[in-house]
């Protein structure tokens, strides 16, 4: 990634100016599992760097000793009595599969030839 | 007629819940053709939800519910079983849900009739309804302009008086600003406060189901329906439903005398239209002559708010929608039997996601990429803290605070859809508080001098503040009809015979 850092790189390791590459956002893209045509590329180039340098403005007052919120409302652990209750049934949860086959999803081939 | 009004007459006998079903029914099938409202319409089951709800009258039987027989537009990210659901995605396409979300079920039991399923941006994300994968909500108040977004369908279709309630979903503002765009009326929930079993998740820390209606008290009826504990959502707080009717109730005999309202200083100013500030300067000027007691609050990280919200939603984003995998349903593109599941997920995801959708989950995969996780990520979430910091210090000082719910008026299809940073402004006022996971409505303030538009008031709540909210919009609502004559709702332009 092609980091500048004309305004000097802020608190945190945020960069004032990110441009990102088409090599970038093709790598972003596999690994989000993602098929792009090139044009969606060379678009994503451009708004997708214009996106993180506003939202690089994070980095500028959040200062080490403040604790993270990852839930607004505080999250604690929730028990209940192990009963069985009824779920989908086998035929339910096949119903709207994009594939079946003997009671089972069917999906492609997940090891190629050499693995 | 407002839902109150309609269950009134219902439980009176004046009229049946089959007549009303049936008279929104037609008023779909006359205006949606120009609106696009609904993705689909259930008019049988809606047929026979309302023949229920009359034979059990008939049978003599109390009403389930103050609802019972009022019919409901239900966003189309709420599952419902048997009834196509599409989260506005190709991806889900035809999908037949095989259960029910717990807010269908409850709207069900209450003998609440559902009509069909809304118009949204794809899977919730956008404000403006254009990125439905089935095409764009038009705006009641002038059929050029969009709707705002992402429930801009259940909007819509009030403005439209296709149904008198609807449900939303609210992330960032979905509920907040397509109400204000629309001249309507909607809430979102504290975190925790609705259950979200059942609905199609977007940014899982963020999202809120809320209620939609043209009054304030419909609003209340409704989101005494649908809140509450409910076990199958971790994240539901174990309470049941706020009194948000009674609240409304003592709103409308009440003036505001002792309570403190805070106009948050940085929520308004710059990329605020002026019609809108007009529009906003005369709500504080009338909480003020109802005997509140105004104070200015300065929560100076809310200007962080935006850039905080667009790293951890689409970091949420990008995880949620690792589900769509095209194995177990939805889409399925290019298994033609040699292509590995990795190729055939990669050209399903591909196909099946729009731009935006698209956008989110690349941005959200970069912010959690190691070495930039602390930066971007990592800070937000420290950005959250603060802002839920100046949230606390402002509710030291006011009870409620106010702002403008959005910073423009409804602007024209295709404004803004190729500038996504543009078009992410339209939630700056909205997102503070769903960071905070605080309560929050918009309720209208009347339409702007400078486009004579509708222009939506928010009132933010402290968490479970649900009561506070409703009490001081039931006040100021009851405060615009005493000087108007009429809601705002009741001043969109008639739709007769668009095609």
């Amino acid at each position: 990634m092609t980091v500048t850092d004309e305004a000097g790189v802020l608190e945190g390791g945020a960069s004032a100016h990110v441009q990102l590459t088409r090599d970038d956002v093709a790598h972003l893209a596999h690994l989000a599992r993602l098929k792009l045509t090139d044009a969606e590329v060379a678009t994503y180039v451009g708004q997708l760097s214009v996106v993180l340098d506003s939202v690089a403005a994070v980095s500028r007052v959040a200062a080490g000793d403040i604790e993270p919120t990852t839930h607004a409302v505080p999250l604690t652990n929730i028990y209940r009595e192990d009963v069985i209750v009824p779920g989908l049934t086998q035929a339910e949860a096949l119903d709207q599969a994009p594939a079946a086959e003997e009671g089972r999803f069917r999906v492609p081939q997940i090891l190629g030839e050499e693995q | 007629m407002t839902a109150a009004a309609l269950a009134d007459a219902i439980r009176a006998g004046e009229t049946s819940a089959v007549e009303v079903a049936q008279a929104h029914l037609d008023r779909i099938a006359e205006v949606d053709g120009a609106v696009h409202a609904f993705l689909h319409v259930s008019t049988d089951r809606a047929l026979g939800a309302a023949a229920a709800v009359d034979a059990a009258r008939a049978a003599g039987a109390a009403p389930s519910s103050p609802l019972a027989g009022v019919p409901l537009a239900l966003k189309d990210i709420v599952v419902q079983r048997g009834v196509p659901t599409t989260a506005g995605s190709k991806i889900l396409e035809g999908w037949l849900p095989p259960y029910d979300a717990t807010v269908t079920s409850r709207l069900e039991a209450a003998g609440v009739v559902i009509l069909g399923k809304t118009n949204l941006d794809e899977f919730a994300m956008g404000s403006s309804t254009e990125n439905s994968a089935f095409g764009a909500t038009r705006n009641p108040w002038d059929l050029d302009r969009i709707p705002g977004g992402s429930g801009g369908g259940s909007a819509a279709a009030l403005a439209a008086f296709e149904a008198p309630l609807a449900i939303g979903t609210d992330t960032g503002g979905s509920i907040r600003q397509p109400a204000a765009l629309t001249g309507t009326v909607g809430a979102k929930p504290t975190y925790g406060g609705v259950s979200r079993y059942g609905v199609i998740a977007m940014a899982s820390s963020l999202d809120q189901v809320g209620p939609c209606a043209r009054t304030v008290l419909d609003a209340a009826l409704l989101h005494e329906v649908i809140a509450g504990h409910d076990p199958r959502d971790s994240t539901s707080i174990p309470q049941p439903a706020p009194r948000v009717v009674d609240a409304v109730r003592k709103g409308q005999a009440t003036d505001l005398t002792g309570l403190r309202v805070g106009v948050v200083k940085q929520l308004r100013g710059a990329g605020y239209q002026p019609g809108v500030i007009s529009s906003f300067d005369d709500a504080v000027a009338a909480l003020t002559r109802l005997g509140a007691e105004v104070v200015e609050v300065d929560c100076p990280h809310f200007e962080y708010g935006l850039a905080a919200y667009y790293l951890i939603m689409p970091s949420e984003v990008s995880s949620n929608l690792a589900r769509f995998d095209a194995m177990r349903y939805g889409l399925r593109v290019g298994d033609n039997g040699s292509a590995s599941a990795e190729e055939v997920m990669m050209a399903t995801r591909g196909a099946g996601f729009g731009a935006e959708v698209k956008r989110r989950i690349i941005l959200g995969t970069y912010a959690l990429s190691s070495g930039y996780y602390d930066a971007y990520y990592g800070s937000a979430q420290k950005v959250r803290t603060l802002i839920k910091q100046d949230f606390e210090k402002a509710y030291s000082v006011a009870d409620v605070l106010v702002s403008p719910a959005s910073p423009v008026t409804a602007f024209g299809v295709g404004e803004k859809v190729d500038d996504p940073m543009a078009m992410y402004l339209n939630d700056l006022a909205t997102i503070p508080g769903s960071l905070a996971g605080i309560p929050a409505l918009s309720v209208p303030s009347g339409l702007a001098s400078d486009t004579g538009l509708p222009v939506g008031l928010q009132i933010m709540g402290p968490t479970l503040g649900e009561e506070a909210i409703y009490r001081v919009a039931a006040t100021f609502e009851a405060d615009y009809v005493s000087r108007f004559g009429r809601i705002v709702a009741d001043q969109a332009p008639v739709l007769e015979g668009v095609k």
